[in-house]
Formats: C-alpha cells, sequence, structure tokens
C-alpha cells in the first residue's frame, strides 16, 4: 500500500511543480503591481513555442530531389540534409537532441524582452484602475497571444522529444532501498521537479538575498514609504514582472517533452493555477508553491481507481473542489497575509 | 403607463421594439437578413442583457455564467424528452432549473467579492463543464451532446395523443417553430427581458443594486443587508441566462456541454463590455455585433479577399490578402482580442461611451452646453 501512495505522490510532483511555477509568477506580479494578470498563462504558452521554433530552427534541413534514385514508392528519392548537422558535425546532432533544455538560454532573455514591454506597453496604465478592468484587458491580450500562436503554428499540438539519454525512468524504489522495479518514475518527470525546486530556491534567494530582493519586498510591504525614500520603485517592479514572465516562460519550455504545446496550453493552465493562487493566499509567495505542490499531489490522488470507485468524478472537480471549500472557509487563503484582497 | 415609465424609457422601449421587430427588414442590405443568424442575436442578447443585469448593476464580475447557459439548454431538452415537444414548458423549466442552480451557487459565492468572486464562479462553472463531460454522462450525454430521438417517452404529448412522424423538433402549440416564426419567438422574449431588465434597472431595487457596486461598505453601515439583493441580481440573471440556453435549445435541439466552458462565459463578458458595461441597450449591441462578426469574417477567405483588394498593384494585393488573411476565416478570434484590448484600454464604457463622447462633442460645438454630463451608470 505504501508503494502505490509514495506512486501516485511522486505523479503528482510534475504536475503540481507547474502549477507552482504559474502561481509563483503570477503571485510576483500580484504582490509587486497588483496586477490581476489573466495573460500569465499566454506566457507560459509562449514559453512553450520558444521551444518549438528553437527546435525548427535546429532541424532545418535541405531537401534535394534525385530523380536517378527512387525511393521504395516509386518517386524520386528525396535526399534531406539537416543543416546543423552538415555545419557543425556531431556537436549539432548533440544539440538537436538537447534542444529543449538548450531552448531556456534563448527563452530567457526573450520573455524577460515580452514581460518588460507587455508591462510598460499596456499594464503599466491599468495600475489604478479596477481589478475587473485589469482581468478584462490581460484577458483580451492573452486571446491575442492564443490567436497569433495558432495562426504561426497552426492548431495541432507539436510533440516535443526529450534527449535520448533522459527518456526511460529511473528506478526510485531500488534507490530508495525498496525491491527493485516497484516504484519507477520517468527521468524528465523527476528533471522537471528538480528544475522547478531549483528555480523556486533561485527566485526565494533573489528577493532574501540581494540588495535588490529587499528593496522589492520593501515595496510590496508598502509601496509608498519606499518611493519617498528616493527610490524608483517602479522600475524595480518592471524587472520583477519580466522575471515572473521568464519563470512562466521557462516553465513552459520544460513541461513541452511531457504535454506536447498548442495554442490553448496558456488557457488551460491559467485557470488551475488561478485557482493554486487564490488557494495558497493572494499576494504570498510561499503559499503560491505550497498550494501548487499540494494540488498537483491531490489531483494525483484523485484519478487513482480506488479514490474513483469511493467518490466517481472526483479526479474531474478536486482542485475545484478544494478551491471552492478553502474560500469559503478560510478567505484569505492558506497562507495569505491578513488585510491583502480579504473580502 | 406615464406614471410607471419615465417618457424616454419609454421612448427607448418603443425604439428598441420597433429596431428588434424590423430586423429582418434592416439587416437584410447587411447581409445577416436570415432566420437562423437573427435568432442567435436574440438569444445572446438576452443572454448579455441578464449577464449586465449581475456585472453591470452589481459590479460583480462573474466568469461562470455559461453554466447557466448550459444548464437551461439541458433542462429544455429533457422537457421535449420527457414532458413535451412544446416549447413554452421548456422554457419554464429551464428557467427554474437554471434559478435554483443560480441560487445555490450565487448562495455560495456571493460570500466573497472582487477577484475572488470571479474566481469561485468560475470554479463552479468549470466543475459543472468537467461532471458534464464524465460523471453526468447519463443526464448529459457527454460529448456526444443530448439529443432528441424517436423513442423518448414524452409523457404529456402521449397523454394528449399527439404523436410525430420523423425528426422530433420543438413546437408551439403544434406550430412549427423553423425561420421566422423562430426568430419572432425568441424576439418577444427579447423584448420581454429587455423590458424586464429596464423595469428593474429604474425601481427602488435597482438603485441597491447600483448602490452595492458604488460602495458596499457604506450600504451596510448604513443598516442595509446587501447580500440578499445581490443574491437576486445573481438568480435573476443566472435566469436570463437559463432561457437563452432554453431558446438556444429551441432553435436547434441539441445540448452539448462546451456550452458551459469557461471561454463561453467569457464570450458573454466580451460583449457586454464591448457594447458598454451598465447601460441596458449597450450589452444588447455588443451581443449582436460580435455574433455579426463572428458569422461575417469567419465566412471570408482568401478568394473573397483577393477581389475585395484587387483594386491594387498584384504585388499590393497579394500581401494585403495575406495579411488581412490573417484576421478573418478561422483568425476571426485574433480580430475580436485586438478589437476588445483597444476597447478596454481607450473605451473602458464600450461602444455606449464612444457614443455619448461624441455625442458630446457635437453639443460642445453646437454651443449649447449642457450643465448636466449624463454618467454612466456606476
Amino acid at each position: 500500500m505504501f508503494d502505490v501512495i509514495f506512486l501516485q505522490f511522486l505523479n503528482g510532483l510534475d504536475k503540481g511543480a507547474a502549477y507552482a511555477l504559474i502561481a509563483l509568477g503570477l503571485t510576483l506580479v500580484f504582490g509587486t503591481l497588483g496586477v490581476v494578470n489573466f495573460a500569465h498563462g499566454a506566457l507560459f504558452m509562449l514559453g512553450a513555442f520558444c521551444a518549438v521554433t528553437v527546435r525548427m530552427l535546429l532541424t532545418m534541413e535541405t531537401v534535394t530531389i534525385d530523380p536517378e534514385q527512387l525511393s521504395p514508392w516509386g518517386s524520386p528519392l528525396e535526399i534531406r540534409e539537416p543543416l546543423v548537422q552538415a555545419w557543425l558535425g556531431d556537436f549539432g546532432a548533440v544539440l538537436v537532441n538537447y534542444s529543449v533544455p538548450l531552448s531556456i538560454l534563448i527563452t530567457i532573455p526573450i520573455m524577460l524582452l515580452v514581460g518588460i514591454a507587455l508591462e510598460r506597453g499596456i499594464i503599466k496604465h491599468f495600475y489604478k484602475r479596477p481589478h475587473a478592468e485589469q482581468i478584462l484587458v490581460t484577458f483580451g491580450l492573452a486571446i491575442v497571444a492564443q490567436e497569433v500562436i495558432k495562426s504561426v503554428f497552426g492548431p495541432n499540438p507539436i510533440p516535443q522529444p526529450m534527449p535520448t539519454d533522459l527518456r526511460g525512468a529511473a528506478d526510485i524504489g531500488a534507490f530508495l532501498g525498496m525491491q527493485a522495479n516497484i516504484i519507477t518514475y520517468p527521468i524528465w518527470r523527476l528533471i522537471y521537479f528538480v528544475f522547478a525546486a531549483v528555480v523556486i530556491g533561485g527566485v526565494f534567494a533573489f528577493l532574501q538575498f540581494t540588495t535588490f530582493g529587499m528593496v522589492v519586498r520593501a515595496g510590496m510591504a508598502d509601496r509608498e514609504t519606499v518611493g519617498l525614500l528616493g527610490i524608483n520603485i517602479d522600475r524595480r517592479f518592471t524587472i520583477m514582472f519580466g522575471l515572473a514572465a521568464v519563470v512562466a516562460g521557462m516553465a513552459g519550455v520544460m513541461y513541452t517533452p511531457l504535454l506536447p504545446p498548442n495554442y490553448h496550453l496558456g488557457m488551460d493552465f491559467l485557470v488551475l493555477s488561478f485557482v493554486v493562487v487564490v488557494v495558497g493566499g493572494m499576494g504570498s509567495l510561499p503559499g503560491a508553491v505550497a498550494a501548487g505542490f499540494l494540488l498537483g499531489i491531490l489531483q494525483s490522488f484523485a484519478s487513482m481507481n480506488q479514490v474513483k470507485a469511493i467518490v466517481p468524478g472526483i479526479d474531474q472537480i478536486i482542485i475545484y473542489l478544494v478551491a471552492v471549500i478553502i474560500l469559503l472557509v478560510r478567505p484569505r487563503g492558506l497562507f495569505g497575509r491578513r488585510g491583502v484582497m480579504e473580502a | 403607463m406615464t406614471n410607471l415609465m419615465s417618457r424616454n424609457d419609454l421612448l427607448l422601449f418603443a425604439g428598441f421594439t420597433l429596431v428588434v421587430l424590423t430586423m429582418p427588414i434592416w439587416l437584410a442590405p447587411f447581409g445577416a437578413g436570415y432566420p437562423d443568424l437573427l435568432q442567435r442575436f436574440m438569444i445572446f442578447g438576452i443572454f448579455a442583457v441578464g449577464f449586465n443585469i449581475l456585472f453591470g448593476l452589481t459590479g460583480y464580475l462573474s466568469f461562470g455564467h455559461a453554466a447557466f447557459f448550459g444548464v437551461g439548454s439541458y433542462a429544455a431538452v429533457w422537457s421535449f424528452k420527457l414532458l413535451t415537444l412544446d416549447a413554452i414548458p421548456a422554457i419554464l423549466f429551464a428557467v427554474i432549473i437554471s434559478g435554483l442552480f443560480a441560487l445555490v451557487i450565487g448562495y455560495l459565492c456571493l460570500r466573497r467579492s472582487g477577484i475572488y468572486f470571479s474566481i469561485l464562479t468560475l470554479a463552479f462553472a468549470q466543475m459543472s463543464y468537467n461532471l458534464a463531460y464524465s460523471v453526468l454522462t447519463p443526464i448529459t450525454n457527454g460529448e456526444t451532446g443530448l439529443q432528441l430521438t424517436l423513442n423518448d417517452p414524452r409523457s404529456l404529448d402521449a397523454v394528449l395523443g399527439q404523436s410525430v412522424a420523423g425528426q422530433p423538433v420543438p413546437n408551439l402549440l403544434g406550430q412549427p417553430l423553423s425561420g421566422y416564426a423562430g426568430f419572432y419567438f425568441c424576439a418577444g422574449f427579447l423584448i420581454l427581458a429587455f423590458f424586464l431588465a429596464q423595469r428593474i434597472a429604474g425601481s427602488p431595487f435597482g438603485m441597491m443594486l447600483k448602490a452595492i457596486k458604488s460602495n458596499q461598505t457604506r450600504m451596510q453601515f448604513t443598516g442595509f443587508n446587501t447580500r440578499p439583493y445581490a443574491l437576486s441580481a445573481f438568480v435573476i440573471s443566472g435566469m436570463y441566462a437559463g432561457l437563452a440556453g432554453a431558446l438556444l435549445a429551441v432553435t436547434d435541439p441539441l445540448a452539448g456541454a462546451e456550452r458551459m466552458q469557461w471561454t463561453a462565459s467569457g464570450e458573454v463578458v466580451l460583449m457586454t463590455i464591448l457594447g458598454g458595461v451598465g447601460t441596458l441597450i449597450g450589452p444588447v449591441i455588443g451581443a449582436w455585433l460580435i455574433k455579426y462578426f463572428e458569422n461575417i469574417l469567419s465566412a471570408l477567405n482568401d478568394q473573397i479577399l483577393a477581389r475585395f483588394w484587387s483594386f491594387l498593384p498584384d504585388g499590393a494585393a497579394d500581401t494585403m490578402v495575406a495579411i488581412t488573411g490573417k484576421f478573418v476565416g478561422d483568425g476571426w478570434f485574433l480580430t475580436l482580442g485586438l478589437v476588445f484590448v483597444i476597447v478596454v484600454i481607450f473605451l473602458p464604457g464600450g461602444i455606449m461611451e464612444g457614443v455619448r463622447r461624441i455625442a458630446g462633442m457635437f453639443r460642445r460645438r453646437s454651443g449649447s452646453s449642457p450643465a448636466t454630463r449624463t454618467q454612466p451608470a456606476e
């Protein structure tokens, strides 16, 4: 029994990690700028499509048709020559193989730019306007982003292979001293979890141990006073928006091998991660992370057959059910501070 | 009548009725004068008017209204299946069921306000949607959607000895509701819905709702318990959504879960905002415009565009076709998203605010500056 429960716990981790990463970015934006960003899921999707683009560029090939030779189907043979391999040899093959993790390097600057442009271009004008209007404008932006992606990449999911060395499963049970082959877990999911933990740890360390982070935390607590001290808090908050976009983008890149991205990936995750943020408590970073993992794991337990036999359909609604109960019983969420958006 | 409604209200109502009833005539030159589309205009008009009673008057932004729309559809189809093919019982049944549903959900959601209320309604709507697809399949028929079959019991019809030959279709007292009959049936309901919304907005109850929007805390300090008022608004607006869903089931007796998805809830929000939130006529105009352009733009394709741009030199025409092609056909949602973003940024009051601004400009130019500027209802 223990191994079944442990396995479900592990299964919940990777989804929980994705929720936690998106919710972390949402909370960063809400905590600093006070903006409810419905376009955050779109940033996750944009990150995923950065990975798609990188792979497309790396696997570009020249096609020459050789009329002399015939393919087994009788048509003239097409000779495809991958460009990157042609230029770089084996190193090119390695690049293609590791395209997903490599695209993080390109995603970071792109998402930083996208985030800063979004904040300076549009969201800046919405600080003083009601939350309803912030929701509406970011919701509109999310539609625009997903439609642009749809018209460029088409409506179908585009699978992204993971690097060949990282396929397969790790025998965690044996590692922990149990019998072999009872608890096996796909390596990439493990990597995703570790990656999420590193990113989350990085964001917390950045806020906790750097001067920049200290100023941002001070600004989150009392924006006006920090402004009165002569610190340009707006600029720092803009950078935090960019950082939130980067976190969402990286989460999207690393998630592509687990779920082939398509244009409504962002919307699918957005609703859930908003629920996560609310459960964790608006504006609380630890709350967002904890609630992300909690809901991911709960969802994985709810999809066990034993549980479904007791409460049919629970796997479909568990997250929303938990959110409704938490909001009604404890309005500021699990970790929310007193008085922040409490109503 | 004059002591019930002010002269302006009466004029607005009469004008609205006239515009709606003559729609088949004046919309014909725009390529929209056919009953199928006009019925949709009516149905989504009702949906938007109802949504505005909640969002426009009380300021509570619900992101789960499609759930009531879907419940209305399902209830109406079940009434067709179990009771009778007549439309009136189906509509009554749907409105009652969706009202009860809204009562339960509203009671829970209205314990919170602001963003929490939005998330709660969203959570409930998503739960209904997911359940309709999975566990509730015996009621909703899952992905296939609920539809009428020849073997339905239809107990009332059976008692009255009516039987149908061929595919069963909803009717009204034995008259089929296809084509323009269906349009006028829906139009009657839209006019009724508009009239009720107008009466609500002008009544003391409507004043209460507007007061909730402008300052709920102050209301409570003055000694009002605001929740029953907000809950009534929520239930009324849920019933409007149920009515719209039932009418959609009357014109097309096939109910599917995708009507409850949160993007459908988002659509009614778009309609209301685009037209002008808090105004009576705005949401209806928003619904009409969105449905009209959805229909027109998604039918365009590259050949039609090429003909349209053919006056340009060849290269330029091709470029224009390529560019505009992204915004029509499948890409029409992109246009909608862009328009919506622009409206929220520059014209938060929607089209009605635009009309008011232009009217104000003309009034100022003519010199007679009225001291009282009409304020948006908030």
